[in-house]
């Protein structure tokens, strides 16, 4: 049985001893096998150098921040009042067309009602994107809730989450007034835990509470 | 028998010159058509000797089918169709459509209102797109149900779920197309449902979109996407589906066997 080929055995690092075709004397590495691997080699390198420039050109979006800072005139400070929302119609986007033209509530800053103490933003913009899908929600004055109509999101005054499915209040928006002060601007959008503290915007249906928050990251693009 | 050519060779008269030879007048020219149709051969013989396609396409078109094949059989080729109708369709309406934000609206009015028998293709496409996706379901019902997705046409399976995923793909990418509100909006709260996902889902929909939001930038992309990616992915499968169902062949409806056990049952 001392002859039977032992398949565990150490094959010798000649190649003239392992009897490869082309082998010869001395050589650890097969003329054939250097060549076939050097093919290889470029091959691989010739494909990565097409492959990875177009991945990296469709898949660039989601590492880079791509909107704009932008602060739009939303009208006069007249128009707003501590005590209900004011919809205004806006494009977040720029170029986006009339498609993309969606609605913000904005009303007065109210330091006794708001329970977001010390704010410094003198107004409260509010997105109308539900949090759970981002469907456009919609405030009603007899209730003094925003509802949401395809899945029956509701949140209170505030934007708090008071019923449904979202995970989190309804994302504001940075306001200022203008420099002689008589006009109302709104700046970028960002997300609120139940705490109103502010995160980085998020898309709907990210929670920011608790260990929930680490399921999704904050990414360089939002 | 012909006496000189009982003789040894070198004994033999010298063969006569070519111009002294007679025998068959040299032939007037003919056309090229001419020469073909005299040697028997016709455009699909020249064809065919140059490709050697005959085998190939004989054994993939008159195959041998099991017993009791019926309608139910054609409904794969019934969505490919579909998707070819589709393709067709949509390279047509690709040439009045612009993937921008502020004309794709308009174009996509303008192909309904005022091109010739535009209506018509758009509808084509459009309620094709349904009748795609609802032939593909009842095409893998019918696999499942029949059990034709076992050994050894399993990996033909896989091949159709990826399949259906591209074809779910391609209508989510189709429906922001004519950029109207509800596509718009539809669409938002589509990519939203992809950002839902943990971990990966928040990437996935800044990749869907081009960024963090919906932008032109998502217009172009999904059009992009809708008409060379996915449709060249799905092409490309369904070769290699169509080449699994012809090697493999196709199988027998599952009620065969039974009416099999029963025979014999009466043989007895």
């Amino acid at each position: 049985m001392a002859d039977s080929i032992d398949k565990h055995k150490r094959k010798s690092r000649y190649t003239t001893d392992r009897n490869a075709p082309g082998a010869f004397e001395g050589e650890t590495v097969t003329r054939r096998g250097l060549m076939t691997g050097g093919a290889m080699a470029a091959g691989g390198v010739a494909t990565a150098a097409i492959a990875l420039p177009a991945l990296g050109f469709a898949l660039g979006p989601m590492f880079e921040r791509t909107a704009p800072s932008t602060w739009q005139d939303v009208g006069s400070v007249d128009d707003f009042n501590p005590e209900t929302y004011v919809p205004v119609v806006m494009n977040l986007v720029p170029s986006i067309g009339e498609a993309g033209k969606t609605t913000v509530y904005i009303r007065k800053f109210d330091p006794s009602r708001d329970t977001e103490r010390n704010s410094d933003l003198p107004y409260v913009a509010i997105s109308t994107r539900c949090a759970h899908l981002g469907c456009p929600v919609r405030y009603i004055q007899a209730s003094q809730r925003f509802v949401c109509p395809c899945h029956g999101g509701v949140y209170d005054f505030e934007g708090k989450v008071d019923g449904g499915p979202p995970v989190r209040p309804l994302d504001r928006f940075y306001t200022r007034l203008s420099e002689d002060g008589k006009r109302v601007e709104v700046g970028d959008r960002f997300s609120v835990n139940s705490e109103l503290e502010r995160f980085s915007p998020r898309d709907p249906s990210e929670h920011l509470d608790g260990l929930w928050q680490y399921l999704y990251p904050s990414r360089p693009s939002t | 028998m012909n006496p000189t050519g009982m003789l040894p060779k070198f004994l033999r008269p010298a063969p006569k010159r070519p111009a002294e030879r007679p025998g068959p007048k040299p032939r007037p020219m003919q056309n090229a058509g001419a020469q073909v149709q005299e040697g028997g051969i016709g455009a699909l013989g020249w064809l065919d000797e140059r490709t050697g396609a005959s085998p190939f396409l004989r054994g993939f078109l008159f195959r041998k089918v099991p017993k009791g094949t019926n309608w139910f059989y054609t409904l794969g080729s019934a969505t490919m169709f579909a998707f070819v109708s589709q393709a067709i369709t949509g390279v047509f309406l690709a040439m009045y459509y612009e993937p921008d934000p502020s004309r794709a609206y308009t174009s996509a009015a303008h192909i309904t209102n005022d091109v010739f028998l535009g209506e018509l293709v758009r509808g084509m496409h459009r309620w094709g797109a349904t009748v795609m996706i609802v032939l593909l379901f009842l095409h893998m019902g019918r696999t499942f149900v029949f059990g034709a997705y076992k050994y050894p046409r399993e990996l033909n399976w896989v091949i159709g779920v990826v399949l259906t995923v591209l074809t779910l793909m391609m209508g989510l990418t189709g429906y922001l197309l004519p950029f109207d509100q509800r596509s718009f909006w539809a669409t938002v709260v589509g990519v939203n449902i992809n950002a839902s996902g943990p971990i990966m889902g928040p990437y996935l929909a800044d990749f869907m979109r081009g960024g963090a939001e919906f932008g032109p930038t998502t217009l172009s992309r999904f059009y992009a996407l809708h008409m060379m990616l996915i449709p060249g992915l799905i092409g490309a499968l369904i070769g290699a589906h169509l080449y699994l169902v012809a090697k493999l062949g196709t199988t027998a409806p599952p009620w065969l066997k039974a009416e099999k056990k029963s025979l014999r049952r009466e043989e007895i």
